[in-house]
């Protein structure tokens, strides 16, 4: 056991954890953060994506002490002043989701995604969400709000 | 999935990370875990100990010289893939880095953890034969010819940390794969790099470790064109059947892969 300091969505959080703690069941259960989903648990899936110093990680698949002293953003921390993140919003519009599991996942890749590649066409979206998988297969809805968001951002909307 | 219980160290050196390896036989290195932390929540690993390597400078770097490209072993997928370096010198290179996995996992993985795992499906490995890289490790330098010595295992020895690669800069060179549909692994992936001494064809995903294949460089020597390569295949007795492909299958892979890659090279 060791505590584990890092920043999460803008906070400093300490926590006392084992080693083997992995980074989404100290988000889920140490901090209460259960937006970030535990699909299927082997990396393929992609519910469990965070950002890591701005990056998106599956968060099921690295160890909670990895990100010591580094930035996490969960879901949680995407919203800010009242005001969904234009690809909530986007996701929102389009109606991006089904059953809404794999949301989390796929809007926190989605920001990577757009931050990376400002000029995003349907194939590279398509190709960029390689490791998420919506199993409503809700995919058309999700590629054309990700679509959508990254020309507001774009625009300066954001 | 939990893993078996270890303990976690950060290394603040390569020197720190070495006398850790040292003192704890059971130990192993953690660089950016796509495959370890997989392994072990699977409970088919079980280090005593993870000395993180990751963060350190020391193997974080990409350098261009004359003759070569050098990549920092801690150096990650998405950082080749992205880098205006590589996309200069090798750009198959970056192309190849962007093919793996998906891009969370792009994030995390390394070119030191993917040559150090030697994964018989890995893609790094085909480029560094191809290209006839050579491993720096703390001790020595390996070619990459002397480095994958079978399926999971490499020259490395006990206590031996890849500190960077040294691609030299060929002529052109070109990467095909064809993934498996589901997993996303090569089922067969062939790197081809033209350089100065001659061809270089090395082939991943089809058999138990990246081979290279001496009868289509000198095809491509005679001729360097995918049309050369026509007529060659690979015996199929040498290569994987398993339940996503027969070796037949994966010997007719091996060719039309080898083709798309001269016809990509750049």
């Amino acid at each position: 056991m060791a505590a584990v300091s890092l920043t999460v969505n803008g906070k400093p959080v300490s926590a006392e954890s084992e080693d083997r703690t992995l980074l989404v069941y100290f988000l889920r259960e140490q901090l209460g953060l259960t937006g970030t989903h535990v699909g299927c648990d082997t990396s393929q899936c992609g519910a469990c994506v965070v950002h890591l110093d701005g990056r998106a990680v599956k968060s099921c698949s690295l160890f909670a002490a990895q990100a010591a002293g580094r930035e996490v953003v969960t879901i949680e921390g995407l919203a800010g002043n009242g005001e969904l993140h234009p690809v909530q919003e986007a996701f929102r519009e389009f109606h991006g989701l089904q059953c809404g599991f794999c949301t989390p996942g796929m809007i926190m890749t989605a920001v990577d995604m757009i931050r990376r590649k400002p000029e995003l066409d349907r194939a590279t979206i398509r190709a960029e969400l390689e490791g998420n998988i919506c199993r409503c297969t809700g995919y058309q809805n999700i590629v054309s709000a990700i679509e959508s968001a990254a020309k507001k951002m774009k625009g300066g909307a954001a | 999935m939990i893993p078996y219980s270890f303990r976690y160290h950060h290394a603040s050196s390569l020197a720190d990370a070495e006398s850790r390896l040292r003192d704890a036989p059971e130990a192993k290195l953690l660089a950016g875990g796509q495959t370890l932390v997989a392994a072990m929540k699977m409970r088919l690993a079980q280090p005593s100990e993870l000395i993180d390597i990751s963060g350190l400078a020391q193997l974080s770097f990409i350098r261009t010289d004359s003759a070569n490209l050098t990549i920092g072993a801690a150096v990650t997928h998405a950082e080749v893939a992205a880098s205006e370096a590589v996309k200069k010198a090798i750009p198959a290179l970056a192309a190849l880095a962007e093919t793996i996995g998906d891009p969370a996992v792009r994030n995390m993985g390394t070119l030191g953890g993917s040559l150090a795992n030697n994964d018989p499906a890995a893609d790094y490995p085909a480029a560094a034969l191809a290209l006839g890289a050579t491993i720096r490790t703390q001790r020595r330098a390996i070619s990459a010819e002397d480095f994958f010595t079978g399926m999971f295992s490499t020259a490395l020895e006990d206590g031996e940390i890849v500190t960077e690669v040294a691609f030299p800069v060929p002529q052109a060179a070109g990467y095909a794969k064809f993934p498996n549909p589901a997993s996303r692994y090569a089922l067969a992936g062939v790197f081809v790099a033209r350089t100065a001494s001659g061809a270089r064809v090395a082939a991943t995903g089809a058999a138990s470790c990246v081979f290279r294949i001496a009868e289509m460089e000198a095809a491509l020597d005679r001729s360097f064109s995918a049309d050369a390569l026509s007529a060659i295949a690979v015996d199929a007795a040498e290569l994987n059947a398993d339940i996503h492909a027969s070796a037949e299958y994966r010997a007719q892979l091996v060719t039309v892969m080898a083709k798309r890659a001269v016809a990509a090279a750049q």
